[in-house]
């Protein structure tokens, strides 16, 4: 009954929220600081996991294919097949879902609290959808380049630890990375990532916008805001594999 | 004028406000009044409309309230004008900004207009040189003066305050309601008061409605608030022993 009682209002509030804004100036310039807020401020954070993610799943590939018939470079090519796949589109996106979503959430909600969304009703603005949707817009459009870039860094990882250690040859590792490289793996990547970007923004946005009480509240929404959208984005990642290599 | 009738708000079966029947008149300062828990803030956000009404009536200038689709009420509400009790001021924006955002938002000026209108709304709450502050760097009283100059921006025809004084100093408070008084007289808004503070009801309240258990209890001019000889308006005005002894 709780779980179709939240279904139905986060639909009611995304049908609010997908509407048109009332000024497309305003609106603009809310998904810049957006972008600026929820994805440049998301780099550092995203460069060193990527970095270190990359150097780990190669010294993980090395001494787990470690086998007479297996060619030396399919650490290079399963090193960034994991990343390009696996680790920079789902990872990054639960660990921007714990850093943005519980940032969305807890804005939206102090704002609840504090009066500043009835404050936004009573003046005649779409309160939902001038909060959210540029929030949504932003990650649509930061997320995928954060991934990207952390493709770009997880290989240099793996790189690195290529370069800098002798557990393989590096020119090795380089061919493995060349090795049958598929466009379509990137765009299984980024139409993953662009799912859990709206996942991510909007389920903490509808967590943020139903708050109720006090500062206490606010920390309890900020919370459900970054278990349900990584609970979501698990179940997506499956469904959308599913559909998209099988 | 804003009138009602029959109002009632409903929460888990039992009647927060019931049957409230009056009207708001046009360039007055209109105050309802009443102990806490009396179905004034309810009261209050079924007018604007931030909670739905199960039963009754809000008629804006002879225009059903009830009846209107999410569009109309939408551009009702750009000439509404809300003080919240906490000023409810965007963190976000500092003080021009969250001036500037009603016009920002719903009117065809340009830059330099919108500018002029904001100071010239800061002027006339008597701020000056805070444009640039955010919300969090301002005094209580310096909070509801913007949240005031903020809620005049786009002219609006009605304006309400949610307990416009509560929070600040005694001389503040006077100063805050006579700004307000001033501001409905001299662009004719219909504006609603609602408070518990007997300093506002006799400065500023041209007439008065007094809510008790959610129902409308008295109406009527402050001057015959004093010579009342209804019990709870009674009890509720002469509260301390000091003004008992004194009536």
């Amino acid at each position: 009954m709780n779980l179709f009682f939240h279904i139905g209002r986060y639909f009611g509030l995304m049908q609010r929220v997908l509407a048109i804004p009332e000024r497309s100036s305003v609106f603009r310039r809310q998904v810049i600081v957006e972008i600026d807020n929820l994805g440049i401020d998301s780099l550092g954070i995203v460069a060193i996991i990527s970095v270190f993610m990359g150097g780990v799943v190669t010294i993980q590939t090395v001494f787990n294919v470690d086998h007479p018939l297996m060619p030396i470079y399919a650490v290079g090519f399963t090193t960034r097949q994991s990343i390009i796949l696996e680790f920079a589109p789902t990872i990054i996106s639960l660990i921007l879902a714990g850093k943005v979503g519980s940032r969305i959430a807890s804005e939206i909600g102090s704002m609840r609290v504090t009066e500043q969304i009835d404050a936004l009703e009573v003046m005649g603005v779409n309160s939902a959808c001038f909060l959210i949707l540029p929030k949504i817009f932003a990650a649509v459009i930061i997320n995928p380049v954060l991934v990207v870039i952390s493709m770009f860094l997880g290989i240099f990882g793996g790189w690195l630890v290529a370069a800098l250690t002798d557990i393989l040859p590096l020119s090795h590792f380089v061919y493995g990375i060349l090795f049958e490289f598929s466009q379509y793996d990137v765009t299984y990547a980024m139409i993953k990532t662009l799912v859990f970007a709206f996942l991510i923004t909007s389920i903490s946005g509808y967590f943020g916008f139903y708050t109720k009480g006090g500062a206490l509240d606010v920390g309890n929404s900020s919370t459900k805001a970054v278990v349900f959208s990584s609970i979501f984005i698990i179940f997506f990642n499956l469904v959308l594999t599913q559909i998209l290599l099988a | 004028m804003i009138k009602v009738t029959n109002l009632c708000k409903y929460f888990d079966g039992k009647a927060v406000i019931e049957g409230i029947t009056t009207s708001f008149h046009k360039g007055k300062t209109n105050l309802i009044i009443g102990q806490s828990g009396s179905g004034k803030t309810v009261l209050v956000k079924c007018i604007t409309g931030l909670l739905e009404a199960d039963k009754g009536n809000i008629l804006y200038d002879g225009k059903d309230f009830g009846k209107m689709n999410f569009n109309q009420r939408q551009m009702l509400r750009k000439e509404m004008g809300v003080l919240f009790q906490g000023g409810a001021l965007f963190d976000s924006l500092t003080v021009e900004e969250n001036v500037k955002f009603p016009l920002d938002m719903f009117a065809d000026y340009s830059k330099e207009e919108k500018l002029e209108r904001v100071n010239f709304c800061l002027k006339r709450v008597n701020l000056g040189n805070v444009n640039h502050l955010y919300p969090a760097e301002l005094s209580g009283g310096m909070k509801k003066r913007v949240a005031i100059a903020r809620a005049i921006a786009n002219n609006p025809k009605y304006l309400f305050c949610d307990e416009p004084n509560s929070g600040l100093d005694p001389k503040t408070a006077i100063v805050i309601d006579n700004l307000i008084k001033e501001i409905a007289e001299e662009y004719n808004i219909t504006t609603i008061i609602n408070t518990h503070d007997l300093n506002s009801v006799m400065e500023i309240g041209d007439r008065v409605v007094f809510l008790y258990e959610g129902k409308l209890w008295w109406e009527g001019s402050r001057d015959n608030i004093l010579l009342s000889s209804n019990n709870e308006l009674n009890s509720f005005v002469y509260a301390s022993e000091l003004l008992k002894k004194l009536k």
